[in-house]
């Protein structure tokens, strides 16, 4: 097992900036998720480690060894590509036996080896088939395996579970995240299912648009962003996010919209107004709480526009002027459309971001 | 009550559609095809029968027509070399011709498809213009370059050259044939095996090829057949008699149209068809049966 540590690596495809100064590092038997939209420059960071593309510029290091210009036979990883990328002329035992059979692993090791590994991934019955005889999850589950048999330093997994169905992903997902911590392996999850990064990864890195945008543990990354992008893009229903300025009236700060006016915690509002006026104010849709009658002075106020049932709570779609807030409510909440209600935001879980730079001020 | 009648209407109109489409094909498909299966038909009566009653019905069985695979060909005066010396020959020509083509176009083929090099594009065109030239213009070149290399009017080592020539022909469009196969292979399959612990060359052996054997299949016998079916070069360049291939020999008899033996040339036609029917009765099976999809499905 090692370290692998991306050092201001780049990639460029002629004028496409695919990655750009990427810096990365992945504890040994770390579990770590690169989160982002398509396009993202995901699959081709996971490429450059695996020693298929060659970075533009910058290292890649395994522990403390530079790998940049090795190729990636001598580099010991195991990957399962977005496609499984299964050999279509090989069966199931062959394919996981190839990457054994390269190493020149004696025949009855290696014999040994894949029916062991099968029998991890329950795979066993398969093992004469051909990969078209087989359904998504049982190729995937074949990928694995083929990464798995070589005992690899570093697992990439691009993107694993996208072809399979929200049953069996789910199923895979506990699946994935148990043998990556009973084998230790250090793996690089690619993925751009915010979901699926969450629940299995002990750090995320989100990325956008070839550039790291932050990198920390799940509940890090939920509870303060860094930016208007991660902000936006961890968290479903995603944060409702909305543009305002913040004034100063009688040594009191709000935060003000066109639609409303919003009075902000002092210590906050001090903060926001040294640094600028031009913000975005973030609150996600479980810190507001819908109030029906009075409320105190902070509270918004606001109309019932949709209201969503999503079996364990309702989303509720509330009107303040044009503004659309989106605040998840319980489900024995009884609202009606057009019903006036009050919004009380929990003031601890305010995210305030500046305009401008889209950087998170608190 | 009035949308059924519509229906029914429709209905009838479908199936008249369909009628029509099968007539279409027939006339087109099959009927161009009936007079080829005749001639076919007559080809196998006659060369089994010793009298033609009006040139259709076959009469009076017998093998005396095919005693050319057992004895010397003499028609008229002239006696002509023994076939099989002749058919080793031509083997020798098309299976050159097709193993030289395999191998150059597997390689040629996947360094276009898959390798980024300066002039790709240009080669790629270039190969394209190079398939254009019948190898009728570039007999008396060829010449040259045959006397030249000093294979010219050599025996055995003229078919050789014979079969460099052929290959060199064949070897653009066979590359573009396959260049076409190695494309629709995804480079996910080439990087799982590199990371599996292939190297590039390993990845095309193992890996690649077994994957383009339609592809090779194919080729091959393009390349077999059109060197067994070979004449111009042959007939232009090969002077001794003992290393004439099929073709060659069969014009030769033909030529000696008055003491012309019908029966023999039609069992020596169907012989020289052997190779030609046993190709496409097996490529046929292994050229429907390409990887479609294979990769992922
Ligand atoms: N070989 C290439 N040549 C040119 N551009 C490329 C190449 N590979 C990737 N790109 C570009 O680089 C960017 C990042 O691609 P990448 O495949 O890494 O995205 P991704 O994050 O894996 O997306 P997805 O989630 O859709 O798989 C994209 O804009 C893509 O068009
Ligand atoms: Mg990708």
């Amino acid at each position: 097992m090692v370290r692998v540590t991306l050092d201001n690596v780049s990639k460029f495809f002629g004028k496409v900036k695919a990655v750009v100064d990427l810096e990365l590092e992945i504890r040994d038997g770390e579990f770590v998720a690169l989160l982002g939209p398509s396009g993202c420059g995901k699959t081709t960071t996971l490429l450059m480690v695996a020693g298929i593309y060659k970075p533009t510029r910058g290292r890649i290091l395994f522990d403390d060894e530079d790998v940049t210009d090795l190729p990636p036979k001598d580099r010991n990883i195991g990957m399962v590509f977005q496609s499984y990328a299964l050999y279509p002329h090989m069966t199931v035992y062959d394919n996981i036996a190839f990457p054994l059979k390269l190493k020149k692993v004696p025949k009855q090791e290696i014999d040994r080896k894949v029916r062991e590994v099968a029998k991890l991934l329950q795979i066993d019955e398969l093992l004469g088939r051909k990969p078209a005889q087989l359904s998504g999850g049982q190729r995937q589950r074949v990928a694995l395996g083929r990464a798995l048999v070589k005992e690899p330093d570093v697992l990439l997994l691009d993107e694993p579970l996208s072809n399979l169905d929200a049953k069996l992903r789910i199923l895979m997902r506990a699946e994935i995240k148990r043998l990556q911590k009973e084998l230790g392996i250090t793996t690089i999850y690619v993925t751009h299912d915010q979901v699926e990064a969450m629940s299995m990864a002990d750090r995320i890195a989100v990325m956008n648009k070839g550039r790291l945008q932050q990198y920390a543990d799940p509940q890090t990354l939920y509870n303060k962003p860094a930016n208007l992008f991660v902000a936006g893009f961890i968290g479903s229903p995603p944060m409702n996010l909305i543009e305002g300025s913040v004034v100063e009236e009688n040594g009191a700060y709000y935060f003000v919209t066109p639609s409303f006016k919003y009075r902000l915690p002092k210590e906050i509002g001090e903060l926001v107004a040294s640094k600028t006026s031009d913000v975005i104010l973030g609150i996600r849709p479980e810190d507001i709480r819908i109030v029906i009658g009075d409320g105190d002075d902070t509270a918004i106020n606001g109309k019932v526009y949709v209201v969503e049932p999503l079996g364990r709570d309702l989303l509720v779609n509330v009107k303040a002027g044009d503004t659309l807030f989106k605040i998840l409510a319980p489900a024995d909440l009884q609202l009606e459309s057009g019903q006036d209600i009050l919004m009380a935001p929990d003031e601890r879980k305010i995210h305030i971001f500046d305009k401008k730079t889209g950087k998170a001020i608190v | 009550m009035v949308g059924r009648e519509s229906l029914r209407k429709r209905r009838t109109k479908a199936l008249l559609r369909r009628v029509a489409v099968l007539v279409v094909v027939l006339m087109v498909a099959v009927l161009p095809a009936i007079p080829i299966w005749l001639m076919y038909g007559w080809l196998v009566s006659q060369s089994f029968s010793g009298r033609v009653i009006l040139g259709v019905l076959p009469s009076k069985l017998t093998l005396e027509n095919w005693r050319f695979l057992w004895s010397p060909i003499a028609m008229g005066e002239k006696e002509y070399p023994n076939i099989w010396p002749i058919t080793i020959n031509t083997l020798f020509l098309a299976l050159g011709v097709a193993g030289l083509v395999v191998m150059v176009s597997s390689l040629s083929g996947y360094a276009l498809s898959r390798m980024e090099f300066k002039g790709r594009t240009g080669m790629m065109q270039f190969i394209i213009a190079l398939h254009a030239f019948p190898s009728v213009i570039l007999l008396i070149a060829l010449f040259v370059i045959l006397n030249k290399l000093g294979l010219y009017g050599k025996g055995f080592m003229t078919l050789v050259g014979i079969v460099l020539i052929k290959a060199g022909l064949e070897i653009p469009m066979a590359t573009w044939i396959i260049k076409g196969f190695f494309d629709a292979i995804p480079w996910d399959l080439e990087w799982a095996a590199l990371v599996d612990g292939c190297s590039r060359w390993r990845v095309w052996r193992s890996v690649i090829i077994p994957l383009v054997l339609p592809g090779i299949g194919a080729v091959s016998i393009f390349s077999f057949l059109s060197g067994w079916s070979e004449f111009l070069l042959v007939f232009t360049y090969v002077a001794q008699e003992e290393y004439y291939t099929l073709p060659v020999l069969i014009y030769h008899m033909i030529g000696e149209f008055i003491h012309i033996d019908w029966g023999m040339l039609a069992a020596l036609g169907l012989f020289y068809a052997i190779p030609t029917i046993i190709f496409f009765s097996v490529s046929q099976k292994m050229l429907l049966r390409i990887y479609v999809g294979g990769v992922k499905g």
